[in-house]
């Protein structure tokens, strides 16, 4: 009797994958949807896709990829863009086009390394600093400040001048003077996150200072995280341009931007293609980021949606 | 408004403090040997060990500190092995071509920002709207030294409206000095035509540096213009027939001010910070240029009293800026 009963109990089935992450399909979709409709962050997400397509391809798509290393062909040197070298070739005769190209992957480098450092460093100690509070917070705090109060630019140049010109220096100054953003960033969400009801609730039910750091707070603090490394990106491959400009980061013949336009600035106006199409692509990726990331905090943060 | 004055200054007098400890960590502690960077990449191991002692660095770092600070305060920075003189008279020599470049750079970003954040937000979703969103959106991203080189293509080489670089013309004499400021300077001392030209030299570099706060400024000017005006006391002020222009430029603009003004203040840092690539591209005399050509040749003293330098004024300019903020809206005087 017993037996027979328990066989007619159909068991619950199990929830498929697509049921048990409904309300996540669903927002994700709202994401998808809103970032769609906006049209200058669909140009961003174009250009960064077309950027990161670029540098992943980049030395096997260029037409002449020994010209990234700084061969030397004096008979075709400083040719104006034609059919043959699109964006003209520089003073020793490699082509524009293959170093600009090229230079794509060094500042996608550029950007990972100065934002990965920045982020490193900021995020711990933001959350620290809001989540221990107190002293500590506090001397944190009025450090970042600091930092903060110097223009990074400068800050950036002071050390390298002690550290000695090159890439190397250049992106290690700069991560250097990137990270109080993101302390900023993360103290604040996470001083507002600390007192909510939720993690309340955790610590009532007896979680560990770790657990609600690492599960409660620091997921919760991803996407503004994710906004700004997304600007950050654009921006940071603009700085080490920048140096590189100066002949304090990147240095002839490596094939970065910056450095390119600082040699190619010497052969203006004459031959502006050399130094005209190295800024015309930082000018496109910084754009290309900057939208990218105003339309993932459209999404992302829906007090600045309009 | 006295305390609150007080404690604003309190406050920068820690910060320059803290700065100061910055770039001795920076020039003290960092890897590399402060004295063999003060003697220069040619000398030999006598003349760093002189150096050594004659700049306290065999001392513990601590009392180096003190002295550092103490020379500071004095207005020693020492020397510079590029220009061969003390650091502070090339600093005075050169600080007044870049204060008079960021002033100009302000101007322009206030005077052509505010009136075109009102005209987009006036005139919303019209061409010239449209227009000015895609020149905001994108002038953030241009880079700066880039964008002086195709100015400099366009309107200096091409065109011939405005000299390549420098300040004034090779031949020119500069007015003698009052404020140190040539602009003002000539004008006071009557000599008009050295004021035109040096208004011509000023305007590309200028033009170059303040693009992307231009940019900025325009985009929340726009964005608060527009909150503002659909507001109600903007709603009553037209109903009781006010005219439109007096609604926008004297109700709404205030108010659309506040924002405008904080994001001047944020955008100072990065002007500051774009003198060096701007002056470096114009051959502009002043301190950025200064700061590179001494950088370049690992001239380890320049850098430091520069980047002292110009976070100061970043931190003067905060501090006024907060001094306006806390007198436009006295919210802000209690919290701050």
């Amino acid at each position: 009797m017993t037996d027979a009963a328990a066989e007619t109990v159909t068991p619950a089935r199990e929830p498929t994958w697509r049921e048990r992450n409904q309300s996540s399909i669903r927002q994700a979709r709202l994401y998808v949807r809103t970032f769609a409709r906006n049209g200058s962050a669909m140009l961003g997400l174009g250009i960064v896709t077309l950027f990161l397509l670029t540098a992943a391809l980049g030395p096997w798509i260029v037409p002449f990829p020994e010209d990234a290393a700084g061969s030397v062909h004096l008979d075709i040197k400083l040719q104006p863009p034609d059919a043959v070298h699109w964006f003209g070739t520089d003073e020793v005769g490699n082509d524009v086009f293959t170093r600009v190209i090229v230079g794509t992957r060094v500042s996608l480098q550029i950007g990972l390394i100065i934002t990965g450092i920045a982020m490193l460093i900021g995020v711990p100690l933001g959350m620290i600093a809001g989540f221990v509070g107190g002293w500590t917070g506090e001397a944190i705090m009025r450090f970042t400040d600091v930092f903060l109060a110097v223009p990074g630019l400068i800050l950036a140049i002071a050390i390298v001048g002690a550290l000695g010109p090159g890439i190397l220096n250049a992106m290690l100054a700069l991560s250097l003077v990137w990270w109080p953003g993101y302390v900023r960033l993360v103290q604040a969400k996470t001083l507002s996150l600390k007192n909510s009801i939720y993690v309340d609730a955790a610590r009532s039910m007896g979680a560990g200072k770790m657990r609600i750091v690492f599960v409660h707070i620091l997921p919760n603090c991803a996407s503004p995280i994710v906004v700004k490394a997304s600007m950050d990106m654009g921006m940071a491959i603009l700085g080490a341009a920048s140096l590189g400009f100066l002949g304090l980061g990147a240095q002839p013949p490596y094939p970065e931007w910056g450095a390119m336009i600082s040699v190619g600035r010497n052969y203006l106006p004459d031959w502006w293609w050399y130094s005209f199409f190295p800024g015309l692509f930082i000018f496109l990726t910084v754009l290309g980021f900057n939208l990218m990331g105003d339309g993932l905090r459209d999404i992302l943060d829906p007090r600045h949606r309009e | 408004m006295l305390l609150f004055l007080l404690r604003r200054s309190l406050f920068m007098v820690g910060m320059l403090f803290a700065l100061l400890i910055i770039t001795f960590v920076i020039s003290h502690v960092a890897p590399g040997d402060p004295a063999a960077l003060a003697a220069g990449p040619d000398a030999s191991a006598e003349m760093i060990e002189t150096i050594r002692k004659e700049h306290g660095l065999d001392k513990p770092l601590p009392q180096q500190f003190l002295i550092y600070v103490g020379g500071v305060l004095q207005g020693d920075f020492g020397n510079s092995i590029h220009t061969g003189r003390e650091v502070v008279d090339d600093l005075v020599r050169f600080f007044p071509a870049t204060f008079e470049l960021v002033l100009a750079s302000i101007l322009f970003a206030i005077l052509l920002g505010v009136p075109l954040g009102v005209l987009s937000a006036v005139k919303q979703n019209t061409w010239i709207d449209h227009v000015t969103r895609v020149f905001s959106v994108s002038g953030v991203g241009v880079p700066m030294f880039w964008l002086g080189l195709m100015l400099q293509l366009f309107f200096a080489l091409q065109l011939g409206w405005f000299p390549l670089g420098g300040q004034l013309d090779m031949m020119t004499d500069p007015p003698a000095p009052i404020t140190h400021l040539y602009t003002v300077d000539s004008i006071l001392r009557g000599q008009f035509d050295v004021t035109l030209e040096a208004l011509r030299h000023l305007v590309l570099p200028a033009l170059s540096l303040c693009f992307p706060a231009l940019a900025s400024i325009i985009r929340v000017n726009r964005a608060e213009m527009l909150e503002t005006l659909n507001q109600d006391y903007i709603t009553n002020a037209r109903a009781q027939g006010i005219s439109p222009l007096r609604i926008v430029g004297l109700y709404a603009l205030k108010n659309a001010m506040l924002p405008t003004l904080a994001m001047i203040g944020l955008r100072f840092g990065w002007m500051l910070g774009g003198t060096v690539l701007v002056e470096t591209v114009f051959d502009w005399p002043g301190v950025g240029l200064y700061a590179v050509q001494t950088a370049v040749s690992s001239d380890f003293e320049p850098i430091m009293a520069v980047t002292v330098l110009l976070g100061f004024c970043f931190m003067v300019a905060n501090f006024v800026i907060d001094i306006v903020y806390g007198w436009l809206d006295p919210r802000v005087r209690g919290t701050t």
